[in-house]
């Protein structure tokens, strides 16, 4: 056993994300003379965030009500958008939008690159007194009489076979009197803690969304600041969840993406492939003629909303931002509600502090008294209709529930099973026919990883994990000819020789972090664990 | 003995640099910047001499603009004492450096510069050299091993087709490969320290060093894509293709 340096805070935070720099921020506003340090496993602040984004700026607001004197990186006003369903070759405009869908309207958002939003959350953050350490990762979770007294780092220079490499540093305890866990979605720590304290008792199951996005720079002609667009319909089936977006956004940037719903069936439906085809379809495709890839990179988010909202808080910390699981799957938004969470509970915990209480919990008051409870309570049953009575009537039930019940429906539809209980068997699916990448609009899978900048220091550990490698070949294979080999968007998994003995190959080192495994795997036997400090993906600015 | 470790702020190795669509020069807005690894190993080779005894002393410097100085807080995390950043417009040429370093040598007065062997960006492989010129010093550069000595150093260098060993008296130039050494990593009460170790800013057109540029950029663009491959049917075929497509037969 390794003796570990100790440091002590009065607050820790993992994750540098949204949630976790808006709650570092509150707390410093309302605890100006207590410390506070915040653990981001990337190698900078920025690097593993990965969203649209449209951002509604009412968190912002409340937090930094002079965010604009200050150079936010909130540049870019929503000037026109439009929803399209898609079929193979039509696209059919959804008029009214405002009215038919008033969750989506977006008079008063800005398009963002939430990396850069965060880099600057952090600078802000930074000027307060937070302490902020990305390159480090929270590999561990201290839990003592009961209470979470703070996190392990991971340690550093472990060599493949777990031995200690010649530049071996061991990681550090960082106790806080309060942990707040931040990791965005599938954190592996907020997994930890969920299962120790039950957090999850007598809650709905959390249902996920994979996001794949590209960035793009595109000639100046095309671009429109400000555009934009999103579509569902076509390539999904009428049980498959997802759909694209296109956003204008800086200079002459496009982000483009797709997330599938985790939900789906198919085991042969490839995320991916999904992605890179509906840039062919009409309405996206003239957007990138002429125009150059930038940035690839992959994350998976929660949809359950207000029934998969575990309990939030548990004896010496909680749980926030989309850990927790608060975004708003119509809206298709969780910055502002990433960063309401993460206010909420900073408030709470100040109150805790100054109490001496053990356990933060009028964070669960202080939601159900707030505009965030207010607004996840309209849109829980929407995500729940499309996973219950697919596209076209979930759609058109949505249209009712928002349009005409305000989101005040006497009733509350459920979630009924959890993402990686959802596949059916390879044998009784059709596999779809993908396109070849063509080089210009579409591309592989490997070329995409590229432009993610992911990389791990050779030599550690494989950080993913299978808690019983033999169940593999009878589950994964025989029964789902190996969906991880699909699903991941960064072609961590291989089966070796498929024909004679099939064997899955698993290479860590390209992951971009995006949990998507951890999810989906059928049997559950998949863990994700944090790889060494400042390690996958690089997303660079724009992103 | 007192060492100086000249280090430069580039672009992560980790990232896929892209030219400008102006063909000026590679895009460096929202990119992550680090320490140049040839530069980290240069640091780590400082702080052994140290820890073996045989150095009391390191001053980090670096030549650029005003984040460099988070360069140079890296380096003081890792264990250097002092920093000390001229500031400059980005990259400056190698030969400006050189006489930048010149000046913080008669200043600082070192036994030992230790420096990577070239950085990362534009590979130039020149700081090292010019400044043992300038300095008329001793120089042994592409160290793969490096050894005090009662009166000196040994060093063992990286030369084509096996290793080559010097003796140096000091004060010298060090230039360092990368087999030198394995960077450590920075711990996090380290990082903590290192905000509070003495870092001082001078600004370039202070020292009097004549730094106009004498290098011109004629074009920069990206290597070509690589096709995708074909998959043939026969011996026959391939022998058709090589002879009339490819030309090589």
């Amino acid at each position: 056993m390794t003796q570990r340096d100790i440091m002590e805070f009065d607050i820790v935070i993992v994750g540098g994300g949204p949630a976790g720099l808006a709650a570092a921020i509150r707390l410093k506003q309302l605890l100006p003379d207590e410390s506070v340090c915040l653990v981001e496993k990337g190698s900078e602040i920025g690097a593993h965030i990965v969203s649209g984004a449209v951002i509604e700026p009412r968190a912002l607001d409340e937090l930094l009500p002079d965010w604009a004197d200050r150079d936010a990186p909130l540049t870019t006003r929503v000037t026109r958008e439009e929803m399209y369903f898609l079929t193979q070759r039509k696209a059919f405009r959804i008029p009214a939008l405002a009215r038919v869908m008033p969750h989506l309207a977006n008079h008063g958002n800005f398009v963002v690159s939430l990396g850069d939003v965060c880099r600057w959350l952090a600078a802000q953050a930074e000027a307060m007194g937070v302490e902020i350490y990305p390159g480090f990762a929270a590999a561990d979770v201290l839990i003592e009489n009961g209470r979470v007294a703070g996190i392990v780092t991971g340690d550093m220079g472990v060599t493949r076979d777990g031995a200690q490499g010649p530049n071996f540093a061991p990681g550090m305890e960082l106790r806080g009197r309060y942990t707040l866990f931040a990791e965005g979605c599938r954190g592996s720590l907020t997994k930890r803690v969920m299962a120790h304290f039950n957090l999850r008792a007598g809650v709905d199951p959390q249902t996920y969304g994979l996001g794949i996005k590209e960035v793009w720079e595109i000639p100046a002609e095309r671009h429109e600041p400000g555009l934009v667009l999103h579509s569902f319909g076509w390539p999904m089936d009428d049980r498959t969840y997802g759909g694209a977006w296109l956003y204008h956004f800086g200079r002459n940037l496009v982000s483009y993406g797709f997330v599938t719903g985790l939900d789906y069936a198919n085991p042969w439906l490839s995320p991916y492939d999904e992605m890179q085809r509906t840039k062919l379809h009409p309405v996206f495709r003239p957007y990138f003629e002429g125009g150059r890839r930038l940035i690839y990179g992959a994350r998976a988010l929660s949809e359950g909303g207000l029934q998969s909202l575990p309990r939030l808080t548990f004896p010496g910390g909680a749980l926030v931002g989309d850990a927790a699981g608060f975004l708003n799957t119509p809206k298709i938004k969780g910055t502002h509600t990433a960063m309401k969470s993460g206010m909420l509970a900073a408030e709470a915990v100040a109150a805790a502090y100054t109490a001496d209480a053990p356990e933060p919990d009028t964070f669960t008051d202080r939601l159900q008294a707030s505009w965030l409870h207010q607004e996840l309570s309209a849109a829980r049953n929407i995500r729940p209709a499309f996973a219950r009575w697919g596209t076209m009537r979930g759609a058109l039930y949505a249209g009712i529930d928002a349009a005409i019940l305000r989101g005040r429906a006497p009733w509350t539809l459920h979630f009924r099973h959890a993402d990686h209980e959802t596949l059916r068997p390879a044998a009784a699916c059709p596999p779809p026919v993908y396109p070849k990448p063509d080089g210009t609009v579409t591309f592989d899978k490997l070329s995409s990883v590229f432009l993610s900048n992911t990389n791990h220091a050779e030599d550690q550990p494989i950080h993913l994990r299978l808690r019983d490698p033999a169940l593999w070949k009878p589950v994964n294979w025989d029964i789902y000819r190996a969906p991880e080999i699909r699903y991941c968007p960064a072609g961590v998994y291989e089966v070796a020789d498929p024909d004679s003995t099939p064997r899955l190959t698993i290479n860590a080192q390209n992951c971009v972090h995006c949990k998507t495994c951890d999810i989906k795997d059928p049997p559950q036997n998949i863990d994700w664990y944090t790889p060494e400090g400042g390690g996958g993906p690089n997303y660079p600015g724009g992103m | 003995m007192k060492i100086l470790v000249p280090i430069k702020r580039v672009v992560d190795y980790n990232v896929k640099v892209r030219v400008r669509r102006d063909g000026t020069g590679v895009e460096t807005a929202g990119v992550k910047m680090s320490m140049n690894p040839f530069d980290e190993i240069a640091v780590e080779e400082a702080l052994r001499l140290r820890e073996k005894g045989a150095a009391d002393d390191i001053v980090v410097v670096s030549v650029g603009v005003p984040q460099a100085a988070d360069t140079l807080r890296t380096a003081l995390a890792m264990g250097a004492d002092r920093a000390i950043l001229v500031q400059s417009e980005e990259s400056p040429e190698p030969l400006a450096v050189a006489k930048i370093l010149k000046t913080l040598v008669e200043r600082e007065k070192p036994d030992l510069v230790i420096l990577g062997k070239q950085a990362i960006d534009d590979d130039m492989n020149a700081t090292g050299q010019m400044l043992a010129g300038l300095l008329d010093w001793p120089q042994a550069t592409f160290a793969s091993r490096v050894e005090k000595t009662d009166d000196g150093l040994t060093v063992t260098r990286e030369v084509d087709g096996g290793s080559e060993t010097l003796s140096l008296t000091l004060p010298a130039i060090v230039t360092a490969d990368l087999r030198l050494n394995e960077p450590r990593y920075a711990s996090l009460p380290n990082i903590m320290k290192a905000k509070k170790k003495p870092l001082d800013t001078i600004a370039a057109a202070d020292l009097g060093i004549d730094l106009t540029r004498r290098l011109t950029m004629l074009s920069m663009a990206e290597p070509p894509t690589r096709k995708a491959g074909v998959k043939l049917g026969s011996v026959a075929e391939l022998v058709e293709k090589l002879r009339n497509e490819a030309k090589v037969i």
